[in-house]
């Protein structure tokens, strides 16, 4: 159910993201959700791949320093409050939840929410405890 | 005026026939101290064999890392009751160099710092303003007593609160101002920002050491703060303040030689040097108790002057000290030596990281910025982490170096290796042209 997110530690100024995304471009790896987590000095460029192997290799033979995450994505309806109804279960069961970030798939009516949690071990036995399902990566990288 | 004159300008063979007697003493006290036994062991050397000034040369060198590795009291060649004060200062490693003295030792140190003030005109009419760290620091408390031996009034503001200094100042009548020199150009820069006019001021005379600096920055506070900016040169393991210092001409620094009597070797062989030729510079501590310090290697590079000087001292003077043989900086009159910055960063990470070292001037002051590479080893996704990463190392700098530092996190390989050894030192400050690392 975990999926894999490469995490890579970019400086903050000019073209840094932009040679990552060149860099995967070339090798023909496509990206298929991003977020960017940001300091004054840094950022934490995250991303789901659809090769997340060759992608992590190419990333560190480039000498960027890159290392993978495990994070669990799951589908909540795309309408208002879709995202609030998950959000409250999982405080209520009490899981904390380190970051987020979503994207809309093609697939119409559905929004995908990647999580990273504290304990992902705990995350997916809580996970099927509220019927939620997490997508495996196969299926996250069709959508 | 020469206050000092029996001692300032004494006969040159009068001073040989002092520095020598002083000099056969101190070896006797040295012979109490275990490292001195072993080193004069290891040299054949009899210590009551030593005639004076002209046995100094067979003598061994001390460096800072006897300090270290006598960490804290193996050099005091006196018992801990006779000592009444330590001062401390930067060691290479987690460790500081501790200095200690007896109260012979404070009073020569409060004598020859009253000299230094002297030497800019300074007699007990004057009001001295020293804005030197008071503390383990000896800038302060070296200057204060020297300030009170003269019969000055003195005025212990210890360093920063610049507005409190400008205030006191002016309200106080201060003639002769103790700090390094560029936290006079920061004076200066508050000053204007306050509408308050330097030439105004019945300040004379600044009394500027404990960092390296120019020429140019000399002729810059003199312009602005409207006063003959003097320099001063003073290191903890020989005394603090007051081992050197410019008279009124400006020309060279006179080495209060009676205690503290100079060399200049080739740093590489060792040798002593031809007079007025650069090198690096050694000092023998003649007369003090606590720790009776013999050819010291303080790792600056300076020339001696042996001409007569106008005004009237009869004592050889250094050049402007042009750098180091070594890779310690000085910033804001602190030292710092990389391998502390190493120390940390592997204490910190539990790997040793690539880093580098950028000491640059922001505004009038100097700043320091340590860039760590981000390795595997210590990269998390999570900004926490890293912001938890980076403030440690920022807390623990501060606790070994004792001044902050601007904790960068970079990627790794952005840092320029070098063959063999990484460079590790970017020194924006103009003055380091000439200085770098080595040895």
């Amino acid at each position: 159910m975990k999926i894999k997110q490469l995490s890579v530690f970019v400086e903050n100024r000019a073209g840094r993201l932009a040679d990552v995304a060149t860099r995967l471009g070339e090798a023909r790896i496509n990206i298929r959700a991003l977020s960017v987590a940001d300091t004054a000095d840094f950022g934490i460029l995250r991303l789901i791949v659809d090769d997340v192997d060759r992608a992590r290799q190419l990333l560190a033979e480039a000498g960027y320093t890159v290392t993978l995450t495990d994070v669990l994505a799951i589908q909540v309806a795309d309408q208002p409050g879709g995202l609030a109804a998950v959000l409250r279960a999982l405080e209520e069961a009490g899981l904390n939840v380190e970051y987020l970030y979503a994207f809309v798939p093609r697939t119409a009516g559905q929004a995908v929410v990647v999580f990273r949690f504290d304990d992902p071990e705990r995350a997916v036995a809580v996970f099927s405890q509220l019927d939620l399902q997490a997508i495996p990566a196969e299926q996250l990288l069709r959508l | 005026m020469l206050l000092f004159r029996e001692l300032d300008a004494m006969p040159r063979e009068a001073l040989r026939a002092l520095q020598s007697q002083r000099l056969r003493e101190q070896v006797k006290r040295a012979a109490a101290v275990p490292l001195y036994r072993e080193k004069f062991a290891a040299a054949g050397i009899d210590p009551g064999a030593v005639r004076g000034i002209e046995d100094l040369a067979h003598l061994p060198f001390t460096v800072k890392d006897d300090f270290r590795d006598a960490y804290p009291f193996g050099l005091f060649a006196r018992p801990l009751r006779e000592i009444v004060r330590v001062h401390a200062s930067s060691g290479t490693t987690g460790k500081p160099t501790v200095v200690g003295y007896t109260r012979a030792d404070i009073q020569t140190w409060a004598q020859v710092c009253a000299r230094t003030l002297n030497c800019g005109g300074g007699t007990p009419d004057d009001v001295v303003q020293v804005a030197y760290g008071y503390g383990l620091f000896t800038g302060g408390l070296g200057m204060h007593y020297g300030g009170e031996e003269l019969g000055a009034m003195v005025v212990p503001m210890s360093g920063g609160n610049s507005k409190k200094q400008l205030m006191l100042l002016q309200d106080f009548g201060v003639t002769l101002l103790c700090c390094t020199p560029s936290y006079s150009l920061l004076l200066a820069e508050v000053a204007e920002e306050e509408g308050v006019d330097f030439g105004a001021l019945p300040l004379r005379v600044g009394f500027f050491g404990a960092e390296p600096w120019t020429e140019a920055m000399r002729q810059e506070i003199e312009v602005r703060l409207g006063i003959k900016a003097l320099d001063i040169y003073g290191l903890s393991e020989v005394t603090g303040p007051g081992v050197a210092s410019e008279c009124l001409e400006q020309h060279g620094l006179h080495i209060f030689e009676d205690h503290f009597y100079p060399e200049i070797i080739d740093p590489v062989t060792g040798a002593v040097l031809p007079p007025g030729q650069e090198g690096e510079l050694v000092f023998t501590c003649l007369s003090k108790e606590a720790i009776p310090l013999l050819r010291y290697r303080t790792r600056d590079i300076t020339a001696l002057i042996e001409e007569p000087c106008a005004c009237g001292r009869t004592s050889v003077r250094m050049r402007r000290v042009s750098g180091r043989t070594d890779d310690m900086l000085i910033i804001r009159g602190i030292n710092v030596f990389p391998s502390q910055i190493e120390s940390v960063l592997l204490k910190v990470e539990g790997t040793e990281p690539h880093y580098l070292i950028v000491v640059d001037k922001g505004g009038a002051l100097d700043e320091l910025e340590i860039r760590v590479e981000v390795s595997p080893e210590i990269f998390s996704d999570e900004v926490k982490q890293l912001e938890g990463l980076r403030r440690r190392i920022d807390e623990e700098m501060r606790a070994v170096l004792g001044l902050s530092a601007r904790i960068t996190l970079v990627e790794p390989k952005s840092i320029e290796r070098s063959l063999g050894k990484a460079v590790r030192v970017v020194d924006a400050r103009s003055f380091q042209a000439s200085a770098g690392g080595g040895a």
